[in-house]
């Protein structure tokens, strides 16, 4: 089970977590403008990293608030934590496994 | 190839079992072949077979980074069934279905396919719905499947408890008595053998690390750590690494990887006689021909390419199990161990060309993949050879995403299997 930090609670669980996939994703805000590859782009095509990926996940059985964060996913450790709206941090790729 | 039957055994074992050759060559990559696939699972060697068998093609390779059959090919719990939903996937499931029935005589390699009857279990109303609509869509579609009550239920498998006081009692459930099991490795085994024996290479540990392309943007070539090899047709069959395989050619496609876990207990007599599933308690159960209970769990929440998950997940699955048959509540597992899974938004497989010619796609399987070995490999080479889709791959496309034209099985295939 992973040990997720919540950027308001803490370290805790992953039980304690929904996960919500890849961050970033910015829902149009002109919709009516896009084409239908736009769409299937927005609705379904993911990144799907292996590697450093940016994913969301809520503090559900806690404070329920979403975070995103920094995971490789080749080793599941998590990198970074940081707060819905913030920009993606910069890594330091010299270490900083935590 | 040495042809396997009972007589061939015994003369080599009289006689010291000493002229048994390999079943295939290990072969090393030729500077250019008329065709490639990338990934040695069972679907990318049975794509192979049936380039070489069915179309003609045997200037051909299947490149694989591990060894063959070391992917999610060898470590599912090889549920093999066709009770899906639309018409579409009952065509695909089906078609399969019908290849796994004689496949050992064809491949002349005993896959074990033991079709004995798949039961998945209602719990509610909901699925008592769902599974109903699905046994009489399967028979529209001519899928047997029928509806037990939870007696009848008991009366197929008895270890199942359908005492109304466990936490979700059975209320009936849908059997596929044309389902069953495999043999994973077998599988993959049978593939390769009979595909070398027509003139496949079968390189293993040679990873594909990038595409080269013409002026017309259309493949010419693969990148490997053994070197560069040329073809104008690349079919890739890489299951939980297709995103990363696909992305070297600059095509992304709608696909998440998750961990999806499975573990066994130690051997015992033949206890089991069935393959029983529920998607609502996220289990389900067979015995192999070895005596260990397989026993699947639900995917991990997250995506990874670690090949493990979380063990919440299999003590999860455990609890049900033992609800429902308790009979196995002292039994001892000996190993547990997770595959990667690439899962699309509508639970049904891709099966196609892609835009770049010359570059072809059969991913998306999920959790569900094995059942459909010999149909998708089969279909998947015709679209290969031809460049264009057989009638019953051609709804599996990339584009249904962009065209609104989904074929939603989350409901078959809601959990693992
Ligand atoms: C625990 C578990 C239980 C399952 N249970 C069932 C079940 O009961 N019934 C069912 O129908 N399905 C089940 N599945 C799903 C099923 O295993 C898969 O859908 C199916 O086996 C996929 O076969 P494949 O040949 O496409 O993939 P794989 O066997 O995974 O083969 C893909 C191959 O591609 C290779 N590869 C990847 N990248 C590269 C590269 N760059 N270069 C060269 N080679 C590469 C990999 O090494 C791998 O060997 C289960 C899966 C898991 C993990
Ligand atoms: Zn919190």
């Amino acid at each position: 089970m992973l040990l997720i930090q919540c950027p308001y609670c803490g370290p805790r669980p992953e039980l304690e977590f929904a996960y919500g996939g890849q961050a970033h994703i910015a829902r149009p805000l002109k919709p009516a403008d896009l084409n239908d590859d736009e769409w299937a782009a927005f609705l379904y095509m993911r990144v799907n990293t292996k590697g450093v990926h940016a994913e969301r996940w809520r503090h559900a059985r806690g404070c329920n608030r979403f975070f995103n964060a920094l995971r490789d996913t080749t080793t599941d450790h998590f990198l970074a934590v940081y707060k819905t709206g913030e920009a993606r941090p910069a890594l330091n790729t010299a270490g900083g496994h935590s | 190839m040495q042809r396997f039957s009972a007589f061939s055994i015994i003369r080599r074992g009289l006689t010291g079992n000493e002229s048994w050759r390999p079943q295939w060559r290990r072969a090393s990559p030729k500077a250019s072949y008329d065709a490639i696939i990338v990934g040695g699972g069972g679907h990318g060697l049975g794509a192979a077979y049936y380039l070489a068998k069915e179309h003609g093609l045997t200037n051909i390779a299947v490149i694989e980074k591990g060894w063959i059959g070391g992917g999610n090919t060898g470590r599912n719990t090889t549920i093999i069934r066709s009770n899906y939903l639309f018409d579409e996937s009952a065509a695909l499931y089906d078609h399969s279905v019908k290849l796994w029935e004689d496949l050992s005589q064809v491949l002349n390699y005993n896959v074990m396919f033991s079709p004995r009857g798949v039961m998945m279990l209602a719990h509610n109303v909901h699925d008592i719905q769902v599974l109903k609509r699905h046994v009489h869509a399967n028979r529209c579609n001519g899928v047997d499947n029928e509806w037990l009550s939870a007696e009848q239920a008991k009366e197929f498998c008895p270890p199942l408890n359908i005492s109304p006081d466990i936490r979700y009692p059975v209320l009936g459930a849908a059997l596929q008595r044309r389902g069953g099991t495999a043999r994973h490795d077998a599988v993959a085994w049978g593939y390769a053998r009979a595909a070398d024996a027509l003139g496949v290479d079968i390189i293993e540990n040679c990873e594909v690390t990038g595409f080269q392309k013409d002026a017309h943007g259309a493949i010419e070539a693969v990148q490997t750590t053994r070197g560069l090899i040329r073809t104008k047709k690349v079919g890739v069959s890489a299951a939980g690494n297709t995103s990363v395989v696909l992305g070297l050619a600059g095509v992304s496609l709608p696909l998440e990887s998750f961990p999806l876990q499975a573990l066994v207990s130690e051997p015992i007599k033949p206890a089991f006689p069935c393959v029983v599933m529920s998607n609502t308690i996220h289990a389900y159960i067979s015995q192999s021909d070895k005596g260990e209970l397989v026993i699947g769990a639900g995917t991990d929440a997250y995506t990874s390419y670690t090949q493990r998950g979380g063990l919440h997940i299999n003590t999860h699955t455990l609890d049900a199990i033992c609800e429902l048959f308790p009979m196995f509540r002292r039994m001892q597992m000996l190993r547990n161990w997770g595959g990667i899974v690439d899962v699309t938004p509508d639970r049904s497989p891709i099966i196609a060309k892609t835009p770049v010619p010359g570059l072809y796609v059969n991913c998306g399987w999920g959790t569900g993949g094995f059942k459909a070995t010999p149909g998708s490999a089969n279909v998947f080479a015709w679209t290969i050879a031809r460049d264009e889709p057989h009638p019953i791959n051609a709804p599996f496309t990339i584009e249904r995403f962009r065209d609104g034209f989904l074929i939603d099985e989350a409901a078959a295939a809601a959990v693992a299997h």
